[in-house]
C-alpha cells in the first residue's frame, strides 16, 4: 500500500479512543487491508526448515494448519514456560494497573485497546489461564480464560505482528513486565504451526543462505561497495579500498544490509567506509557475515542463533582479533543481549583495543564486539579525526534513539556526543519521547512492509509528532539515528506526517564533516547536495 | 460481569461470618480453625508459587535500560537505572519495591486536535504507594495485639500513625489513607473505560475484600468498640498455640478477622502474588553488563548452521569472478 492511498494525515490523527461495546472475548479480529502483513511464502520456511509451508493469507477463511495444531500449541506453551522465567512470571503477575496503555505507539495512534500492552498479553494469558491454572479452568470467562480456537489464534497473529518489541511499556511497567518477551513467545507459537509473516521470513532464509537479509550474493556486495568507493571518489578525490574476506586483518566489521543496498542507508555506509580509510585502519568485511541485523529476533530463539552464529564463526575463520558493529537497532539487542550466551564463549578473540587511541573497550571485554558510536566517540574524545562541522550547516539535526540501543542497552550519550561535533546544529525532541522513553519508528521487528503502511503511519505517530513539534520550534529538517530499520521505515513516516525533514545515519554526518587526508575541495556532501556556503551563523 | 460476581462474593463471605460467628456460634472455626487455616494455605501457596517461578530458569540477561550505559571512561554512566554491578542492580530493586520507581515514570498521553500532547500522571503512583505503605503500617500496627511486650517499633507505628486526635478512640491515619487509596483504584477501574475493558474478576475481587478489611476493621474499633483485650487474648492465644475464645468479643471483629483470613488464603493464588515476583523479574534484578560478562544458558543446544564451507560450495565462482579469496580452489 503506498502513502497516497493512506487517508489524509488529518484523517489518520483523529484517533477514537472509546473502546468497542463487546467485550475484548466478544471482538473478533478484523483483517482490514494496509494494517497487517502478508503470509510468509512457503519456499523462504523450506530453506530454514521451518513447520506447515503452504500458500496461504491472513485474510483467508481457511489457514491450512496441521490437524493437532491446538496441541502443538499447547506444547510449546508448556516448554516455554518451563524454559524461560520471564515468560512464566510474566504470564502470573500482570495486575492490570493500566500504566502500560498509553505507553505503546500502536495504541496511541490506533486506539484500538487490542494494542495496549496489558490486553495484548492478555490475549495470551487467557489461553494460559484456561490451560495452566486452576481458577482458570474452574471459573472460566470470569477470570479472563478462554478456550484455544481458530479466531484465538488469527487474533494473536494480528496483534503478535503489530507489537515491535520495542520495550517502551516495559520502561513504566512497576514489574517490569516487557511486552517484548510475551511477543517473542507469541510469535514462536505461531511459527509452530507455520504462522508468520513473509517480511521477515524471506529476511530470515536469504540471511541463512547467502550471510544477509536482502539475499546479496558476494560478488553484489563486492560491486555495491565499489560503487561506493566511485562515489566518494567522486565527492573527496580520494580513492578507497575496500576489504573483503581479508584473513588476519584486525577487525572485523558487520553491519546490516540495508546499510550497503538502499538510501539513505547508502550514505552511512559510505561514511563508515571513509572514517575506516582515513584511519588506515586494518579491517575486513565479509560477505559470509554479511548481516548485523537478526530477524530470527522475530522469530524464536532459535532461528536467532542460528543466524547469529556466523559472526562468531567468521571472525574464527578469519583470525581477527575483534569486531566492530554498525548502526542497527535490533541487531545490537542481539549482540548485547543474546550473542555471547547463545554462540560464546568468544574466547578465541582478544579485548577490543582501538588500534588508533589505544583505549580499551572493557564494557566489551567478554563479548569482543564494539559499536560504532562507542569507537567513534572515542576517537572525537582523543581528537584523533579532523571534523569541520560546517559542512553540515544546511541541516538543523535531531536524534532518535533506536529502542533496543536505548532499552536494551543505554547508548544514549555515545551518539550525541558524535552528533555535536559533527554538526552545529543539533536539538533534542522533547524528554518523553527520546533516549529510554523513545517512540518506535513503528515498522521494526519485521513490519516495516508495505502492505502493513497504515499501521506504520498510525504506529510511527508519537515519533513523527516529537518531530514535527522540533521541525516548527528549531526548524529541525534532519533526523538522525542509528538504525538501519529506521533509515528504511522513517523516511515515509516523514514524507507522511513532516515532508520536510529527511532522514540519516550518524556516520553519514560524520562523513560528511570529516576532514580527510589529501582530500580535494569538497563542493557537495554525500548526497551531492552543495555545501551551504555562509558563514558565522550562530548555534541553535 | 467481574465487578458483579466479586461484589457478590464479597458480601457472601461478610454473611458468611455474621451467620457462622453469629447466629450459628462458631466462634472457635471462625476465631481459630480458619485463621489457622489460612496462615497454612498463605505460606505452602506462597512457596509453592515462588518455587515454581524459580524452577524457570532465565535463558538470557535481558533488563530493560532506563539510562545511559557504562562504556567509555568519560561518559557518566547511570548506576540505577541501568546497573551494571550488584550494587546498582540492588538499589534499582528496593527504589522499585519502596518506591515503585518504574510506576513513578507514568506519563499520560493527550490527544489535542491531531497532536499528541504527553503529560506527567502521577496520581497511580500516588495512590498505589499511599495504598500499599499504609497497609503495611496497619498490618504492623496489628502486631501489638500478637506480642506482649510489645516491640518498640509497634508501639513507634501506633504513636506516630496516631498523632492527630481524628477521633476517640484514636483514628489512625493510615485507616483513613488506606480505605481513600483503595477507593480510588476501584473508582479509576470504574470510570476510565480502557481500565474496565480490561479488568477481570480478580481485579475487583481484591479490591472489594480489601474494603471490607478496612471498613470492618474502622467499624469494629470506632463504632462497635470491641473489648481489645479480649481480642488480644484470641491473638495471643494463636500465636502461642494455646488458642482460647473469650467471651464477649463482638461480631464485627469476626467479620473482619474472616475476610482477613480469606485475603491471606486467597493471596497466593491471585496476582497479589506480585509481592513476590516483583524480586523475580529479569527485566529489573539483573544488571546490564552483558559484553562485560558471559551469561549462561543452562539449555543453549546446537542449532543447525549454514557454515562457511557451504557458503562458498554455492558461491565459489561467482567470488573468483570478483577476486574475493576462497578456501578452496
Amino acid at each position: 500500500m503506498s502513502l497516497d492511498k493512506l487517508p489524509k494525515p488529518q484523517e489518520l490523527s483523529q484517533v477514537d479512543y472509546k473502546p468497542p461495546k463487546t467485550g475484548w472475548m466478544d471482538t473478533p479480529v478484523d483483517f482490514r487491508p494496509g494494517t497487517y502483513s502478508f503470509a510468509a511464502k512457503p519456499k523462504a520456511l523450506e530453506i530454514v526448515g521451518m513447520p506447515n509451508p503452504r500458500e496461504w493469507q491472513p485474510h483467508d477463511e481457511d489457514w491450512k494448519l496441521p490437524p493437532d495444531w491446538k496441541e502443538i500449541v499447547i506444547e510449546g506453551m508448556r516448554d516455554r514456560l518451563e524454559k524461560f522465567r520471564s515468560f512464566k512470571l510474566f504470564m502470573d503477575i500482570c495486575v492490570r494497573c493500566g500504566a502500560c496503555a498509553d505507553k505503546c505507539h500502536f495504541f496511541i495512534g490506533s486506539g484500538d485497546p487490542k494494542n495496549m500492552p496489558v490486553l495484548r498479553a492478555e490475549l495470551l494469558r487467557s489461553v494460559y489461564r484456561q490451560e495452566f491454572t486452576r481458577f482458570g479452568k474452574l471459573l472460566g470467562k470470569l477470570t479472563g480464560s478462554r478456550e484455544l480456537n481458530i479466531d484465538v489464534l488469527k487474533e494473536w497473529f494480528y496483534y503478535f505482528y503489530q507489537c515491535t518489541e520495542c520495550r517502551r511499556c516495559s520502561v513504566y511497567c512497576p514489574y517490569g513486565i516487557d511486552t517484548a518477551e510475551i511477543t517473542m513467545m507469541g510469535r514462536e507459537l505461531l511459527n509452530l504451526v507455520g504462522c508468520n509473516i513473509d517480511w521477515i521470513m524471506s529476511p530470515v532464509s536469504n540471511c541463512y543462505r547467502t550471510g544477509n537479509h536482502l539475499g546479496i550474493q558476494p560478488h553484489g556486495m563486492v560491486e555495491m561497495l565499489e560503487f561506493f568507493a566511485d562515489d566518494i571518489e567522486d565527492i573527496t578525490g580520494i580513492r578507497i579500498e575496500v576489504p573483503f574476506n581479508r584473513k588476519g586483518a584486525e577487525i572485523l566489521f558487520v553491519t546490516p544490509s540495508g546499510d550497503y543496498f538502499a538510501d539513505p542507508g547508502t550514505y552511512t555506509c559510505m561514511g563508515y567506509l571513509m572514517l575506516f580509510h582515513e584511519l588506515g585502519l586494518d579491517y575486513t568485511w565479509s560477505t559470509y557475515a554479511s548481516e548485523g541485523g537478526n530477524f530470527g529476533l522475530f522469530t524464536s530463539h532459535e532461528m536467532m542463533k542460528r543466524l547469529n552464529a556466523k559472526i562468531y564463526a567468521e571472525a574464527k575463520r578469519l583470525g581477527v582479533k575483534w569486531i566492530l558493529g554498525g548502526e542497527c537497532g535490533h541487531m545490537w539487542r542481539v549482540i548485547h543481549q543474546y550473542m555471547d550466551t547463545m554462540n560464546g564463549p568468544a574466547d578465541f578473540l582478544e579485548e577490543p583495543v582501538s588500534p588508533i587511541t589505544g583505549t580499551k573497550f572493557e564494557n566489551a571485554k567478554s563479548t569482543k564486539m564494539v559499536h560504532i558510536t562507542e569507537f567513534t566517540a572515542d576517537l572525537i574524545r582523543h581528537g584523533k579525526i579532523k571534523l569541520d562541522p560546517s559542512r553540515n550547516d544546511n541541516l538543523v539535526v535531531t536524534f532518535h534513539d533506536s529502542c533496543n540501543p536505548s532499552r536494551a542497552m543505554g547508548l544514549l550519550e555515545e551518539p550525541r556526543y558524535i552528533l555535536r561535533h559533527v554538526c552545529n546544529h543539533f536539538v533534542d525532541m522533547p524528554e518523553n519521547t527520546i533516549r529510554e522513553q523513545t517512540f518506535c519508528c513503528g515498522g521494526g521487528a519485521g513490519l516495516g512492509n508495505d502492505e502493513n503502511m497504515e499501521m506504520r503511519m498510525r504506529g510511527g505517530f508519537p515519533r513523527a509528532n516529537a518531530v514535527r513539534y522540533v521541525h516548527e520550534k528549531y526548524g529541525v529538517n534532519r533526523l538522525a539515528c542509528i538504525c538501519a530499520i529506521d533509515r528504511a521505515t522513517l523516511p515515509p513516516l516523514m514524507e507522511y506526517w513532516v515532508p520536510e525533514v529527511t532522514v540519516s545515519g550518524v556516520h553519514e554526518l560524520v562523513a560528511n564533516a570529516l576532514v580527510m587526508t589529501g582530500e580535494k575541495e569538497r563542493t557537495t556532501n554525500l548526497r551531492g547536495e552543495p555545501l551551504k556556503q555562509t558563514e558565522g551563523e550562530e548555534d541553535v | 460481569m467481574g465487578i458483579g460476581f466479586s461484589l457478590t462474593a464479597v458480601i457472601l463471605l461478610v454473611l458468611i461470618a455474621m451467620v457462622g460467628a453469629g447466629a450459628a456460634r462458631l466462634e472457635v472455626l471462625f476465631g481459630v480453625v480458619f485463621p489457622y487455616l489460612a496462615l497454612v494455605v498463605f505460606v505452602v501457596g506462597f512457596i509453592y508459587r515462588v518455587v515454581m517461578w524459580a524452577r524457570s530458569p532465565v535463558p538470557f540477561r535481558i533488563p530493560t535500560t532506563c539510562g545511559q550505559q557504562k562504556s567509555l571512561p568519560w561518559i557518566k554512566p547511570s548506576k540505577v537505572e541501568n546497573p551494571y554491578t550488584a550494587w546498582g542492580v540492588i538499589v534499582r530493586m528496593a527504589l522499585e519495591v519502596l518506591l515503585f520507581r518504574s510506576l513513578f515514570r507514568n506519563t499520560r498521553a493527550e490527544m489535542h486536535n491531531g497532536r499528541l500532547a504527553i503529560g506527567s500522571a502521577k496520581w497511580l503512583w500516588m495512590a498505589g504507594l499511599a495504598f500499599h505503605i499504609s497497609f503495611f503500617t496497619i498490618v504492623l500496627r496489628h502486631l501489638r495485639l500478637f506480642t506482649e511486650p510489645i516491640p518498640f517499633f509497634v508501639q513507634w507505628a501506633n504513636r506516630l500513625d496516631g498523632l492527630f486526635d481524628l477521633a476517640v478512640p484514636t483514628l489512625y491515619m493510615t485507616d483513613l489513607l488506606f480505605l481513600v487509596s483503595v477507593g480510588y483504584l476501584f473508582l479509576r477501574r470504574v470510570f476510565i473505560p480502557q481500565l474496565r475493558y480490561i479488568s477481570l474478576a480478580q481485579d475487583y475481587f481484591p479490591l472489594f475484600l480489601l474494603l471490607g478489611i478496612g471498613i470492618s476493621g474502622v467499624l469494629t474499633r470506632q463504632l462497635f468498640k470491641v473489648d481489645l483485650e479480649a481480642v488480644k487474648e484470641l491473638a495471643l492465644g494463636l500465636t502461642q498455640f494455646h488458642p482460647t475464645v473469650p467471651k464477649g468479643i463482638g461480631l464485627s471483629f469476626y467479620v473482619h478477622l474472616f475476610l482477613v483470613s480469606a485475603l491471606v488464603a486467597y493471596f497466593p493464588f491471585s496476582k497479589l502474588m506480585h509481592l513476590a515476583g516483583v524480586f523475580l523479574s529479569p527485566t529489573r534484578n539483573l544488571a546490564n553488563n552483558n559484553r562485560m560478562k558471559r551469561h549462561i544458558n543452562p539449555w543453549n543446544y546446537p542449532v543447525k548452521v549454514h557454515t562457511y564451507e557451504e557458503y562458498e560450495e554455492e558461491f565459489r565462482d561467482k567470488m573468483k569472478a570478483v577476486g574475493l579469496p576462497v578456501e578452496k580452489e
